[in-house]
């Protein structure tokens, strides 16, 4: 009873907060004067002056394009170079040296697809330098990415016979400046408050006040606490749908997240945006009910897979019992249920709900360990990020990949009222749709092809913990969080070897451009076009019947791409 | 010739079957992706059996192999057969046509007069600008405009229509079809197709299916579809190396083969919509032609469809042809009687429908007579444009009859008197739909005639059905705004266009356009051209103008003014089909997964069995099930992909509803209940 409160308060409180954001979003990207207007401003003419932007030109979705992949890759190659070179650059108390460059390789994709895969461990291999000035700045950035693309689609619903759709760089600038960066600061005072870590100082070492010996005879005796500027890069990992954590164990830690209360804000803050922007997106294209239709049906497919995972969290399994030595009944002082892998300060309700907030919004920071996780539970967040992480999904990237579902169910419902398919008044002709089935694939065509072949490899099943079922679990949830972008792990699997980052790497890059190329292309496309007349012979797409079909379209396309791979992996140990 | 042709089934049937082997062709499969993966399927698994059966290689039981590939083969083959049956009646209808277009003789004149001077040349060798003389009894050798001279056509070659029609000089009547053939008198014709590029050429092509381009409606759904198919390609892959994956953890041997993930991916393609997507396509389109209506595109239809503004020409369409007198009005004192009689003369020598029905009318309320006047004693003044009146002249008495403007002229001029009440008459008769004719003696008006516009029954119903699927109706006259409204009001229309003009339908289609609407129109005349080419869909009669054909995306070879619902009907009928099918056939995939994963995968993990919610006997027969019932569901399928799913007017949330339910809870549920059926079937012999 009183998980299923705390479950009902996280998702009010979400919907609270969305609301109002996702109006106050439109308006900044709609341009727009803001409250914050007065404050931000300046610094934006500055910069665009500083820069030499015109911030009244309008692209066309080709230049569009160019620039936003230009970006990204200018920020891959820095980052790229300053993971290599961290050993000789400042803020490195700690005087750690560079990575080798598949490990660089792979962090600097998965910072600059929005991804936040750690092949790499936070607090062990990575310089303040490389936290703030790479990471952290590729967290703010790829979120404004995904913003600035999905504002180009909704241009392109929104205009008439027009070639353009924007200004790349100033939907980035707006995004970060007046949505992203302010919402940081308010996350790092609130988490700060509660005691997460922000400083440069050198790592902490203590004695023990007991010597520690370990099963392999080695005695311990000294501790480390590891500082840093965690809160700052905290907050944004949370709101920017990041999830790269500023220690190996991300949000477990309780340098990262110490309290209940903490917990609720770094929580929140995952799904705030990809929620807001239903609501922007609704606003944008004038009609807020087909915002709530598209909110609603994401909102659906997370209560349910919330509801699977606590449920099943909190009943166990009847290995996990052990023959009745573990209690798995919760009782006065006891969680119950599966604790493994769980932190005692959070319990069952708020690791199974952070795990659904994180594996849908394409976050990927956990509070609690997946590989643990009874096989639904763990087959629940594995098929999260199967969706292409639509449910929510990633800042911005979540609504846009939404919409492209969006788009293949009209083709298929909007051909049975005996039409050729429109969404939103826009025709869906083959250039749409070829470019909305590229946008859909990419994840699944991505995680499967990625799989198929790491699991061909000898070296691949060396790298895992476990073996048989859960084996194939861990192998498919590394391939699910770098192709759905999620960058989550399942643990249990050592992924800092050349092959795996380097597929990894490659998989996260397909998942992440192959669609915001298509978006972008959709968008310049639909701009052009004209809009039709909403008649009764219109398919509605702003009620609970198209809610309930594209959310039948989403489970669809992924119960058939992932079925299979899935009886495999967890529906197997279910079974066992 | 497009309804004759229905009792050649069984011709067609046989001829299909030849012809689905002849498709058997890569060349020809490579044109549906989707069927030429279960084409590549097929060789692999026959490739298979024949290394099993060799002892070269065993990847499954040879007898398995066989089956299955045997089964792969059927598949291919009905996918071929449905296509070909679609084709069928369309080679038919294209053979009939062929006949009537011979190589014959023509008589070429050197100037369009029927007088001069001419050779005899073959029809082919004919060139648009050429003039030909055609006779009683001889074939019109090429489509052309007539330049003089009139006759009576026999169009039966082209309309299936046996009665004989008027072609002429000028006017909307003047345009002529190769191969049609003069009946009486002579026409000079000037030519206007090249050789090969005829009327009755297209209208093979069409039938025929030869000049078919896939619609970017079917290609979006064909993108769709190889989307699916290249994901059950990654997903049969993969599987294959997660297995190989699982063998090596689990340290068991072979347990899944080539061939079963072979079935699993053909039956995991969406194979039911892919085999029946061009059948759809052809099947529609021969819909249309049994309509006797000809489409120059398959785009047109499906433009059909989208359609949701018609603008329908009031005469013909929402009103039977002619206005009939209905009542006598008299004013300023005179009787009704005494206008009745004035009438009646006024119109004896009227022989427009309207005339008659005065004269009709006449008789029928007061028992006047047809009277035989002297000639001499009576002269009838014919209509005239100036004046627009008509009427008699009785020995010193002037009769006339018109429109009240033109009478309040004609009788201010002669010093009478245009009363308030004849003028409230007037006004009374347009309010109600009518056309008022105002009828004079002398200097002095005696009353007005209704004549009335008879609604046709059943149009409200139509257009109410119509409105609820979202299209607008739009009446198209040329009447005054009161009389347009007044039987806008009665028919149920939503909009009408008075005293309508071929530049305001122009504007009118435009303007609709602009706000979003897609626009069907049916036309004529040459002045109709511009909006033709404007609409959406244009149906153009076939009695019309060469231009207003051109101009049009679609014929009607009947020139039946109520045609263009139909048209809807059948593009609405024809998307529909294609979305239905395409719901079922991805609907089918949750059934053929339960049956097929878990027999591919109980000899890893036993635990799996729990997946087998149907129960079926072996993993043998589970795979053959869900194979012979992809296979079979196709030719079930046929005679549904023919003829379209029932099709009722409703809003676009209704019909959603009642296909959603039809086709998507019936594809879950159909191949559970098939696939189980079969397995019991097959259980009984394995």
């Amino acid at each position: 009873m009183q998980a299923m409160l705390q479950y009902a308060g996280y998702l009010i409180l979400l919907l609270v907060l969305a609301y109002p954001l996702g109006k106050y979003i439109d308006n900044v990207m709609r341009g727009r004067w803001v409250w914050l207007s007065p404050v931000i401003r300046p610094v934006e003419r500055f910069l665009y002056r500083l820069t030499g932007v015109n911030e009244r030109e309008e692209m066309t979705w080709k230049k569009y394009l160019g620039c936003a992949l230009l970006f990204n890759f200018c920020g891959f190659a820095l980052l790229f170079a300053l993971l290599m070179l961290q050993g000789r650059l400042p803020l490195n108390p700690m005087e750690l040296s560079g990575l080798e460059w598949p490990l660089a390789f792979n962090t600097a994709v998965s910072f600059v697809t929005n991804t936040n895969w750690q092949a790499y461990s936070g607090e062990l291999q990575l310089s303040y330098i490389s936290q703030m000035f790479g990471l952290t700045v590729q967290n703010f950035v790829s979120a404004g990415t995904g913003m600035a693309v999905l504002y180009a689609l909704i241009r392109g619903f929104v205009r008439t016979y027009d070639d353009t759709i924007g200004n790349f760089w100033t939907d980035l600038t707006k995004s970060v400046g007046y949505v992203l960066v302010p919402l940081a600061v308010v996350v790092t005072l609130l988490i700060g408050s509660q005691g997460v870590v922000q400083n440069f100082e050198d790592y902490t070492t203590y004695n023990l006040s007991e010597t520690v010996v370990t099963e392999y005879g080695t005695a311990i005796s000294k501790g480390v606490v590891p500082g840093g500027p965690a809160a700052s890069q905290i907050a944004i990992k949370q709101l920017g749908t990041n999830g790269g954590g500023f220690f190996g164990t991300n949000s477990a830690h309780p340098l990262e997240n110490p309290t209940p209360f903490s917990n609720l804000v770094e929580m929140l803050s995952i799904l705030l945006i990809p929620a807001a922007l239903c609501f922007s997106f609704g606003n944008a294209v004038g009609s807020r009910r087909q915002g709530v239709t598209i909110f609603a049906a994401m909102f659906a497919l997370l209560v349910l897979g919330m509801g699977i995972i606590g449920f099943s969290e909190q009943a166990g399994t009847a290995q996990l019992a052990q023959n009745g030595a573990v209690l798995l009944e919760a009782g006065d002082m006891q969680p119950g249920g599966n604790m493994e892998g769980k932190e005692t300060r959070f319990g069952i309700a708020s690791s199974a709900a952070w795990a659904e907030f994180t594996t849908a919004a394409s976050n990927g920071s956990v509070n609690s360990m997946h590989d643990s996780y009874t096989p639904i539970g763990g087959l629940i967040t594995m098929l999260n990020m199967q969706l292409g992480e639509v449910v929510f999904g990633g800042v911005g990237c979540g609504l846009y990949g939404m919409l492209c579902f969006a788009i293949l169910t009209v083709f298929i419902a909007g051909l049975m009222v005996g039409r050729t398919p429109e969404f939103m008044g826009k025709k869906i002709e083959p250039y749409e749709m070829k470019m909305a089935v590229l946008a859909c694939l990419a994840t699944p065509v991505a995680i499967l092809a990625g799989s198929g072949i790491a699991s061909m490899l000898p070296e691949v099943a060396e790298s895992m913990n476990n073996h048989g079922a859960h084996g194939l679990s861990e192998l498919l949830y590394a391939y699910s969080s770098c192709g759905g972008n999620n960058g989550s792990a399942f643990a249990g699997f050592g992924a800092d070897t050349v092959f795996l980052n380097v597929s990894l790497g490659i998989v996260m890059l397909l998942a992440r451009f192959l669609p915001i190329v298509a978006v972008v292309a959709i968008a310049g496309s639909l701009a052009g076009k004209k809009k039709l007349a909403v008649t009764e012979g219109t398919l509605p797409t702003d009620n609970v019947m198209f809610a309930g079909l594209l959310i039948a379209i989403v489970l669809l396309v992924g119960a058939l791409s992932f079925f299979p791979a899935l009886s495999l992996g967890p529906i197997a140990e279910f079974l066992q | 010739m497009m309804r004759k042709n229905n009792s050649l089934s069984k011709e067609i049937f046989s001829s299909a079957v030849a012809e689905a082997f002849k498709k058997l062709s890569p060349g020809k499969q490579l044109e549906n992706p989707v069927m030429f993966l279960v084409y590549m399927s097929s060789v692999l698994t026959t490739l298979l059996f024949v290394a099993g059966a060799t002892g070269f290689y065993e990847d499954a039981p040879v007898w398995f192999s066989l089956a299955i590939a045997v089964l792969l083969w059927f598949t291919v083959l009905f996918a071929n057969f449905a296509e070909a049956i679609a084709e069928g009646r369309g080679k038919a209808q294209a053979d009939a046509l062929r006949s009537a277009k011979k190589d014959v003789d023509a008589f070429r004149l050197i100037s369009p007069d029927y007088q001069a001077e001419g050779e005899v040349v073959a029809a082919s060798s004919l060139r648009p600008g050429d003039f030909v003389l055609v006779r009683a009894g001889e074939q019109i050798p090429a489509d052309g405009e007539v330049v003089q001279g009139a006759a009576s056509v026999d169009e039966s070659a082209v309309t299936g229509e046996s009665a004989p029609v008027i072609r002429e000089s000028g006017g909307d009547r003047s345009a002529v079809t190769g191969g049609t053939q003069v009946l009486s008198d002579w026409l000079v014709i000037q030519v206007t197709s090249e050789p090969g590029k005829s009327f009755l050429d297209k209208m093979i092509a069409m039938v025929e299916g030869a000049a078919r381009k896939k619609t970017p409606n079917e290609l979006a759904l064909q993108i769709f579809l190889v989307a699916l198919s290249i994901i059950f390609i990654l997903v049969t892959m993969s599987l294959y190396s997660y297995k190989w994956f699982a063998q090596n953890e689990l340290n068991v041997h072979e347990v899944i083969s080539v061939t079963q993930l072979t079935a699993l991916l053909v039956c995991l393609a969406p194979t039911t919509i892919g085999a029946l997507l061009s059948a759809i396509g052809i099947a529609g389109m021969s819909r249309l032609n049994q309509a006797n209506v000809l489409a120059m595109s398959g785009r047109a239809i499906e433009a059909a469809g989208d359609v949701d503004v018609l603008l329908l020409d009031k005469t013909g369409t929402i009103t039977l042809g002619n206005r009939q007198a209905s009542e006598f009005i008299p004013v300023d004192g005179a009787t009704a009687e005494e206008l009745a009689d004035a009438a009646q003369l006024a119109s004896l020598a009227d022989e427009t429908p309207e005339g008659r029905s005065i004269v009709q009318l006449a008789k029928e309320q007061f028992g006047i007579r047809e009277r035989q006047l002297a000639e001499n004693e009576v002269t009838f003044v014919p209509f005239a444009a100036q004046t627009r009146m008509s009427g008699a002249d009785i020995g010193t008495m002037q009769i006339r009859k018109g429109a009240a403007d033109a009478l309040q002229r004609y009788i201010e001029e002669k010093g009478g008197v245009f009363s308030e009440e004849c003028r409230q008459a007037v006004d009374r008769v347009a309010k109600a739909g009518g056309t008022p004719l105002v009828v004079a003696r002398d200097a002095r008006i005696l009353g007005v005639i209704y004549l009335k516009d008879i609604i046709k029954d059943g149009v409200k119903d139509k257009f109410a059905d119509l409105r609820r699927m979202g299209i607008k109706t739009i009446m198209i006259t040329g009447d005054n705004p009161v009389t347009a409204a007044a039987i806008a009001a009665e028919a149920g229309v939503d909009d009408f266009l008075a005293e309508a003009t071929p530049e305001a339908k122009l504007a009118m289609i435009r303007d609709y356009q602009a706000k979003g609407h897609m626009v069907a129109m049916t036309g004529d005349g040459t002045n109709d051209a511009p909006a033709l080419a404007q609409a959406d869909v244009a149906v153009a009669m076939n009695t019309g103008t060469q231009a207003a054909k051109e101009a049009g995306n679609m014929v009607d070879l009947d020139s039946s003014p109520t045609k263009l619902i139909e048209i809807v009907r059948i593009g609405k009928q024809l998307l529909m089909t294609r979305g239905s099918l395409t719901t079922f056939s991805i609907a089918n995939d949750l059934a053929k997964y339960f049956a097929i994963v878990p027999a591919l995968f109980a000899g890893l993990y036993p635990q799996l069995n729990a997946l087998n919610v149907m129960g079926l006997k072996s993993p043998e027969t589970a795979i053959l099930s869900a194979v012979v019932y992809n296979a079979f569901i196709i030719v079930a399928l046929i005679p549904l992909a023919l003829k379209g799913v029932a099709y009722r007017e409703a809003s676009a949330a209704s019909m959603l509803r009642h296909n959603l339910l039809v086709y998507g809870a019936g594809g879950i549920i159909v191949p559970f209940v098939c696939i189980k059926l079969l397995d019991m079937l097959f259980g009984l012999f394995i």
